[in-house]
């Protein structure tokens, strides 16, 4: 925003070009010395995103001292601003002098609108760091002039690509410290450039700064006359940004079903990736139904084209059933219809992976529950060595075989990071335990499973035949009184002319077998053991909360069914 | 393939993603409510919800918290703007503050936030049973909302622990609660101040007229001027309101909203005064003023 005399002169010409800007988002990744928080200080108060307010509150905490003696990339001496200062926000943090979690900073040139997630680089925060880079157009790491190569910084390089980032940008840092030897530069560039570059980025860049004094951030510096290269602005200004959604097959995930009356009726999303237009030829998944696009209907009037990643209401030419969790896709570019994939899979939760429960997975606008079957592998995040592995635990990096209970329309992450992404949900807890990138891999057999495979067959259908709904009545095993109770209830339903099924097992087995029996109409009697609320939520979720009876007694469960309308 | 990308610009991102999150709360709560404070952010929040679920109404109400304190133009604009709009609107006020007589000239600005926004906010929300509340709070406010999730998990207290905040990647959200834990969500956390006057001026947006300078009564306090909007404000002796041109960078409650000198009558004049000035808005609003770390002691306490 170096252009007050433009503001004061023509604001509306300036707003006009301010208009047209784009949108970069960037991650930066870095541990407590490498002088990450002072470039980021730097860069927004060289680029003007720093307002004077809050430049008066930095100027005063750095006269205070307050963490100068602290890890906490203050490198401020005398009478300098510590430009670390503008970017640790919470006081836990300030406390202990460390940046803990993924903070968000905004800044903006006439070019471009900068969205910078700024994250800690140690081991342990692994999730963060997966956090801040899962939108990023652009991975900005530190390398530490003196330092060189640290094992940290190819596991950011590591992460920075298992996530998606097409741009990698290493920014070798206080070249002041080793008075700007061009030597120096190149032998950093050129060896972690080799590394880096096998990773998959699009593009590595490498450039000489110091954040402290500024050299080479915003402002071009004498003391680099060797280096030809962008400063660190120019390069942001420069660097493409959306070429992969763009050219991505379409995909629409719809979010909700709009039906303000009886003469619309449309499915509200936003294009993943691709472009839709009115007449287009679209399946539905997974009914697979095949339709016409009559509209694309947006606040301001109806579109010629939407292009992700744009929000819009999409008409269908015909009445097909469509809902929330369904997805429309062009019919020559379908994505895999698979319940059961390989994935990459960063675990956040303090709790360790448990094979044998069963977790939610959320994928575009799609929860199904989900378990993990087999570990693959695990990275060594100091080597960056696949390891065999049994488990995953707090900040592991592993691939991993997932099941689900329903089919998702998934691509491999690398092809597109919106249907390749999902996250994973302990239903027990409610917390958000994994993230997960879908891959092309062949899915190794699993031992003695049968798998579903994608359905001609409709709900409806099912139901017409067998004259009744698919139902999952969930018996706790709580010793002989409710293994009789299940038993009977099999027996009266049986009688009462009902497909029923008792099934017996974990949690987490029962919930899989009991998804897919409701799917093909049966009553699933199920007798879980060890039955926890969160598995019994998966189920519930899966199977819809009208399909779902938690059973006191066999007559109540039976009387449940009927006032359901689920039991003629 | 035909790509025009120079039509896509960082408004239309930002209003995408915003479309994104309100049509994910709303598809994904029982009950959600939006929190409306009759400001320049409400007001495009409200934008980008009426945007979402367009032709069909907002299929949840917005809720007001009243203090009894808010300028009287705010009042008038928003019985008026909902109206208009044909919008379920509830308001709420601490019923029990009030019976106290809590102020903000008698009690400080801290308690009285604390009794008449941060209680009356959990008072609404708990008895309305809702499981969502939309705010129109951004990243680039303040250092402590940097790190504010768009799904902002509150326990059953209303209380956010920023140490347990769920990971939040791509825009995969998890609104899963319990019963009495709620989400606050925050569609525009990634617009700046910058990004929504652009998005007012460009879509016309209408906003309450106090942010236009115009001659008003005012009297200087502890270096902010605060406008004499009726009669509950008492004057200190030799206090005499002055007539400036003024307006404000924030709406609030009137005793605790700092007007700034200003002739900018349009929104080119606003947004140029705004980039010309070069302190950031929260300066105007004195309940950050009390301690550095303000907000963020006052989120911990349910405070949005």
């Amino acid at each position: 925003m170096n252009d007050q005399g433009e503001i004061a002169r023509d604001v509306e010409g300036w707003l006009a070009r301010h208009e047209r800007k784009q949108l970069l988002r960037f991650v930066t990744v870095g541990s407590v010395d490498d002088g990450k928080s002072t470039l980021i200080g730097r860069l927004l108060h060289d680029a003007n995103g720093v307002y004077d307010d809050q430049l008066a509150s930095v100027k005063k905490a750095s006269a205070r001292g307050a963490i100068h003696d602290g890890a906490g990339g203050g490198e401020a001496e005398g009478d300098e601003i510590d430009f670390s200062l503008f970017t640790d926000g919470l006081k836990a943090e300030r406390e202990q002098g460390i940046t803990i979690d993924v903070a968000y900073r905004y800044f903006t040139t006439p070019g471009r609108k900068y969205i910078l997630a700024d994250t800690p680089g140690h081991v342990q925060y692994t999730r963060n760091m997966a956090t801040g880079a899962s939108t990023a157009d652009v991975a900005l790491i530190l390398l530490d002039a003196r330092l060189g190569v640290l094992p940290q910084s190819r596991r950011h390089a590591y992460i920075a690509a298992l996530l998606g980032i097409p741009n990698l940008l290493v920014c070798v840092n206080k070249m002041d410290l080793v008075r700007f030897d061009a030597e120096v530069f190149a032998r950093l560039r050129d060896e972690f450039g080799a590394f880096a570059r096998r990773l998959g980025f699009h593009d590595v860049s490498t450039l000489p700064v110091s954040a402290r004094r500024g050299d080479n951030v915003v402002t071009r510096s004498l003391k680099t006359p060797w280096y030809d290269g962008p400063t660190l602005l120019e390069y942001l200004e420069r660097v493409p940004v959306g070429t992969a959604v763009d050219l991505a097959p379409m995909r629409f995930p719809v979010q909700l079903v709009l039906r303000p009356h009886l003469d619309y009726r449309g499915f509200a999303g936003q294009v993943a990736s691709g472009a839709l237009r009115p007449g287009d030829r679209v399946r539905v998944l997974p009914s697979r139904r095949e339709t016409t696009v009559r509209s694309i209907d947006t606040w301001e009037g109806e579109l010629a084209v939407a292009h992700a990643p744009i929000s819009v209401t999409v008409r269908l030419a015909d009445e097909v059933d469509v809902s929330r969790g369904d997805m429309l896709v062009h019919c020559d570019a379908e994505p895999r219809a698979v319940e059961r994939a390989v994935a990459d899979l960063v675990w956040m939760s303090e709790r360790p992976l448990d094979l044998r429960r069963s977790y939610l997975v959320k994928h575009t606008t799609r929860v199904v529950p989900a378990r993990i079957e087999r570990v693959l592998g695990r990275t060594d995040l100091e080597t960056l060595e696949t390891l065999e592995a049994e488990g995953m635990a707090l900040n592991d990096i592993g691939r991993v075989v997932v099941s689900c209970a329903r089919p998702l329309f998934l691509d491999a992450y690398t092809a597109n990071r919106v249907t390749g992404a999902f996250v994973m949900i302990d239903a027990l807890t409610n917390d958000t335990v994994a993230a997960g990138m879908f891959r092309d891999d062949a899915v190794p057999a699993a031992e003695g499973s049968a798998r579903r495979a994608m359905s001609l067959v409709g709900a409806a259908e099912r139901r017409r035949r067998l004259g009744h709904a698919g139902a999952a009545l969930w018996v706790a095993d709580t010793g002989e009184a409710s293994r009789a109770l299940a038993a009977g209830l099999e027996r009266a339903l049986f009688d009462a002319g009902a497909v029923a099924s008792l099934v017996e097992g974990d949690a987490g087995a029962t919930a899989l077998v009991a998804a897919r029996l409701v799917a093909a109409g049966v009553v699933a009697v199920c007798l879980v053991a060890g039955a926890d609320d969160a598995t019994a939520d998966t189920v519930r979720l899966d199977v819809g909360e009208d399909a779902f009876i938690r059973v006191e007694d066999a007559d109540g469960a039976i009387a449940t069914l009927r006032a359901r309308g689920l039991l003629g | 393939m035909e790509i025009d990308r120079s039509r896509w610009t960082h408004l239309k991102a930002l209003e995408a993603e915003s479309i994104h999150i309100i049509r994910e709360v709303a598809a994904e709560f029982a009950n959600p409510v939006m929190l409306y404070s009759i400001g320049k952010d409400s007001a495009v929040m409200l934008r980008l919800a009426l945007k979402a679920f367009h032709p069909a109404p907002l299929p949840f109400p917005l809720l007001h918290i009243d203090t009894t304190w808010k300028f009287r133009a705010m009042i008038e604009f928003r019985d008026r703007f909902t109206k208009e709009l044909g919008l379920d609107l509830r308001v709420h006020t601490n019923r029990d503050g009030l019976a106290q007589g809590i102020n903000p000239f008698e009690h400080g600005s801290s308690k009285y936030t604390t009794v008449m926004k941060t209680h009356a906010l959990l008072q609404a929300l708990g008895g309305g049973g809702y499981d969502a509340a939309f705010g129109g709070a951004r990243r680039d406010e303040e250092k402590s909302r940097a790190k504010e999730r768009v799904y902002s998990f509150r326990d059953g207290h209303g209380q956010w622990d920023p140490k347990s905040q769920r990971p939040e990647l791509w825009n995969l959200y998890n609104g899963r609660v319990r019963k009495g834990e709620s989400i606050r969500a925050f569609p525009l956390s990634n617009w700046t101040e910058l990004d929504v006057w652009q998005y007012i001026y460009l879509e016309g947006i209408p906003i309450v007229p106090l942010y236009f300078a115009a001659v008003r009564p005012v009297v200087e306090r502890e270096g902010s001027l605060i406008m004499v909007d009726d009669e509950r404000m008492p004057l200190r002796p030799g206090e005499v309101p002055a007539m400036r041109s003024v307006r404000f960078r924030t709406l609030g409650c009137y005793p605790l909203s700092g007007a700034v000198p200003s002739t900018a009558t349009t929104l080119p004049e606003i947004i140029q005064e705004m980039l010309l000035a070069r302190s950031s808005e929260r300066q105007g609003r004195l309940i950050d003023h009390d301690e550095e770390a303000s907000m963020e002691l006052k989120k911990r306490e349910g405070y949005f």
